[in-house]
């Protein structure tokens, strides 16, 4: 964190307490994806803390296939005019023109995500070099930390979007909470090979053994569709959850993420989880991540 | 008084700040999502999040109206951000259905200092709490566009686009709200000062 002094003469932006600071503000919320201003006034009647907006949610991305790239700018300025939360939207990994647009429209976070087909094969953009914050996935610490250190200030678990199937969230997020636990025991002499094997920086290794969790909001998503796999990700360890295909993909947007805002706020009350989940009609289909080839997997994009 | 319990109403938001906060601050903390929890508390913070979402989950799971009794039967609450928002009688540029808890005479402008690419940190001139500025942190942070006779501003920040000020931090009787987090910043004093208050008003 800056550590320049502060005065009323000389605000600061862009500062990595503001990015950080934004991502706490929208923990324990829901953030939803949206393809146009009608979804997104949908997602904020029924309690988003946020949209996402982007062109196809992950389902229609894999029914499509092809090259998934950034949103139409118009498309993304319809959505920031239609609602009063903010506004979040999607880069492809290293794309840093893409992030530069993004940032030039006023979103207020920037979603380096794998489910854009990656721009770059070695190299993620240089988050530092933005004053809009930026979101990251992960499979594991490491790949979290790495992201840090290349100046994301939220992480979200990767799971695999697109499929309606938590499997690949929980994983991931077990992986996440597993590993921290495990640096949590270390004393000062193994935290240096922990950071090596973790391939990540040492002071952010050192400062998360120390805190018991990451210096970040971490949030899940990748699969979230229903209010129980909502709750699952909290109970968990997520602070939040972003919720892609899952709302606009079921049989009743409106009311299905109502209810998965609901049992994210009382995510250890099975009770209201269970009166959150009745008649809520038809959940979007989904996909056994089993069955899905390599190559359509998302969470390996980045690494 | 004995120590305050001091709730942090989570329904969603910077919750967990608050807590830590409030703690570092010789209050007993805890959170607050449901009626019978408001009960067991001296006095509330309402953290920073979406107000939108606050407000709707407020009212769904019927807290709302007994937060306002609260208020009303004199319960000390401290709201930052969404929750300056929230203790706000009049808002600007929310949502058409848009309820807040109220009690403070003042209208409130929601995202005045604009979106998350202006947000900012400045210090803040606080009034009562010393010659050192407290560290603001302001994250699409509201602004006080006008108050009643009986609130005192605590803060004002230069405006950016003219001679004007902004209104930055208020209080009115046992209610206190600021546009910025203190929460965020390992700066306890506003929280101190809420916890003085509570203590006053407890005697």
């Amino acid at each position: 964190m800056s550590t320049t002094p502060i005065t009323a003469d000389q605000p600061q932006i862009g500062t990595a307490r503001v990015k950080r600071g934004m991502a706490e503000q929208l923990k324990g919320g829901v953030i939803m994806d949206v393809v146009n201003a009608e979804q997104a006034k949908i997602a904020e009647d029924a309690g988003a803390v946020a949209v996402m907006a982007l062109e196809r949610v992950p389902a229609d991305i894999r029914k499509d296939g092809g090259v998934a790239r950034m949103s139409d700018p118009n498309m993304i300025e319809e959505i920031i005019a239609a609602v009063s939360i903010p506004v979040m939207a999607k880069s492809r990994i290293g794309h840093f023109v893409e992030a530069q647009i993004l940032q030039s429209l006023g979103v207020d976070y920037i979603d380096e995500s794998e489910v854009l087909t990656p721009a770059d094969e070695v190299n993620h953009s240089d988050k530092f070099a933005f004053t809009t914050p930026f979101v990251c996935g992960a499979t594991n610490l490491g790949e979290a930390l790495r992201r840090i250190a290349e100046g994301a200030a939220m992480i979200r678990s990767k799971g695999e979007a697109g499929t309606g199937n938590v499997v690949e969230a929980v994983r991931h997020l077990r992986q996440i909470k597993n590993e921290i636990a495990r640096l949590r025991g270390y004393d000062n002499n193994e935290l240096y090979a922990a950071a090596k094997e973790l391939r990540a920086p040492y002071e952010l290794v050192k400062e998360v053994a120390e805190l018991g969790k990451l210096p970040v909001v971490l949030f899940s998503a990748g699969g979230v569709a229903t209010p129980a796999d909502a709750a699952l990700m909290r109970q968990l360890g997520a602070e939040g959850v972003f919720v892609g295909s899952g709302i606009f993909k079921s049989g009743d947007p409106a009311k299905r993420a109502a209810a998965i805002v609901k049992a994210t706020t009382f995510y250890d009350d099975p009770k209201i989880i269970a009166d959150a989940s009745r008649n809520l009609g038809e959940a979007m289909v989904g996909i056994n991540c089993d069955t899905l080839p390599e190559s359509e997997r998302y969470a390996n994009r980045g690494w | 008084m004995s120590t305050p319990v001091i709730g942090v109403l989570a329904l969603q938001g910077d919750v967990r700040e608050h807590l830590i906060a409030l703690a570092a601050a010789d209050a007993i903390a805890r959170e607050v999502r449901r009626p019978e929890e408001l009960a067991d508390v001296d006095a509330l913070v309402i953290p920073g999040g979406e107000s939108t979402t606050m407000s709707k989950l407020a009212l769904l799971f019927g807290l709302m109206e007994p937060v306002r009794e609260r208020v009303r039967a004199g319960m000390p609450v401290y709201g930052t951000c969404a929750g300056m928002i929230m203790l706000a009688d009049k808002i600007l540029d929310g949502r058409d259905d848009q309820e807040t808890v109220g009690g403070i005479d003042m209208t409130v402008r929601r995202n005045a200092f604009g979106r998350q690419n202006e947000s900012f940190e400045s210090g803040v001139a606080f009034d009562g709490l010393g010659e050192e500025p407290v560290h603001g942190v302001f994250i699409r942070a509201p602004w006080v566009e006008a108050v009643g006779a009986g609130v005192q501003v605590l803060a004002e920040l230069p405006a950016a686009d003219g001679p004007d000020s902004r209104i930055v931090a208020v209080r009115q009787g046992n209610l206190l709200a600021t546009s910025f987090h203190p929460e965020l910043t390992g700066d306890h004093r506003v929280h101190e000062y809420f916890v003085r208050m509570v203590e006053s008003a407890g005697r």
